[in-house]
């Protein structure tokens, strides 16, 4: 079994906010990125896939083919985006890294051909990021 | 769905490798440079992991500034800026990063019950980094 990370990055502005929570407790909860004017970040993400090496090839998985799902899956529907007002499954939930990683997560899972999808990881600022393995 | 998360903090503290259960001559063969006498610094990058299910209200799986705040009272606030040979932590052992990760481990898993701990990683320079999960 071999791993496989590619790493792409996308910027997106988002806020916390949850509707069912009055307007203190979204404040105390989520601080200042309660702000319903939004904030952004520069993401980086890290995709890793895993499985056995190709024995005609010598690859695990087909970049190319891992780099367009990425770049039509995530970067495209992510970048230079709103993610609370843009991305259609933060209409109900709060866009936080931890959500974040799982939406990627469930975008890119099932495209994949060979491989399978080990690990989502966000980060959200270099002293921050979220890892996902698809575990409920 | 359970995720992990993981924050970084940086602190800077001195130490110096000897033990005493071994002789000068065997401390300066097994730490080399290390060993001089008058110790020597670095800046630490901990990285502490913890998990659990995110909070469907909050999309969160423990709030940030709950860990933040522990890490500085507990782990910052008695390592940055410190010789650690001199932190009773260390009377009875020697400050490597093997020995710093577990017990930067220990005083998290005792005093963080806001979410699971997972690891605990510490780059001690840019090229050399330890992990202790516990066990």
């Amino acid at each position: 079994m071999v791993y496989l990370t590619r790493k792409c990055e996308f910027s997106a502005s988002h806020y916390y906010h949850n509707p069912e929570f009055t307007e203190e407790e979204n404040r105390r909860v989520f601080g200042k990125c309660a702000n319903l004017n939004g904030h952004g970040h520069n993401y980086t993400l890290e995709v890793t896939v895993k499985g056995e090496v190709d024995r005609k090839t010598g690859f695990v998985v087909d970049l190319k083919e891992l780099k367009d799902i990425l770049n039509r899956e995530v970067v495209d529907a992510l970048d230079h985006r709103h993610l609370n007002k843009e991305v259609p499954e933060f209409a109900n939930q709060v866009p936080t890294t931890e959500n974040l990683a799982i939406v990627i997560w469930n975008r890119l899972d099932n495209h994949l051909r060979r491989a399978k999808l080990h690990r989502v990881r966000v980060y959200e600022l270099p002293d921050l990021f979220v890892d996902f393995y698809g575990e409920a | 769905m359970k995720a992990h998360l993981t924050r970084r903090y940086i602190f800077s503290a001195s130490h110096r490798l000897h033990s005493d259960e071994l002789t000068d001559e065997q401390n300066l063969a097994v730490y080399g440079k290390c060993n001089n006498p008058h110790g020597h610094g670095h800046n630490y990058a901990l990285e502490v992991t913890i998990s659990g299910q995110v909070n469907p209200a909050t999309g969160m799986v423990c709030n940030l500034s709950n860990l933040d705040e522990t890490v500085h009272d507990e782990i910052l606030n008695r390592f940055d800026h410190v010789n650690l040979n001199l932190c009773a932590e260390f009377n009875a052992g020697v400050p490597t990063t093997e020995n710093l990760s577990a017990l930067i481990f220990d005083i998290l898993k005792r005093t963080f019950n806001s979410a699971h701990l997972e690891k605990v990683r510490i780059e001690e320079t840019a090229m050399n980094s330890f992990e202790y999960s516990g066990t």
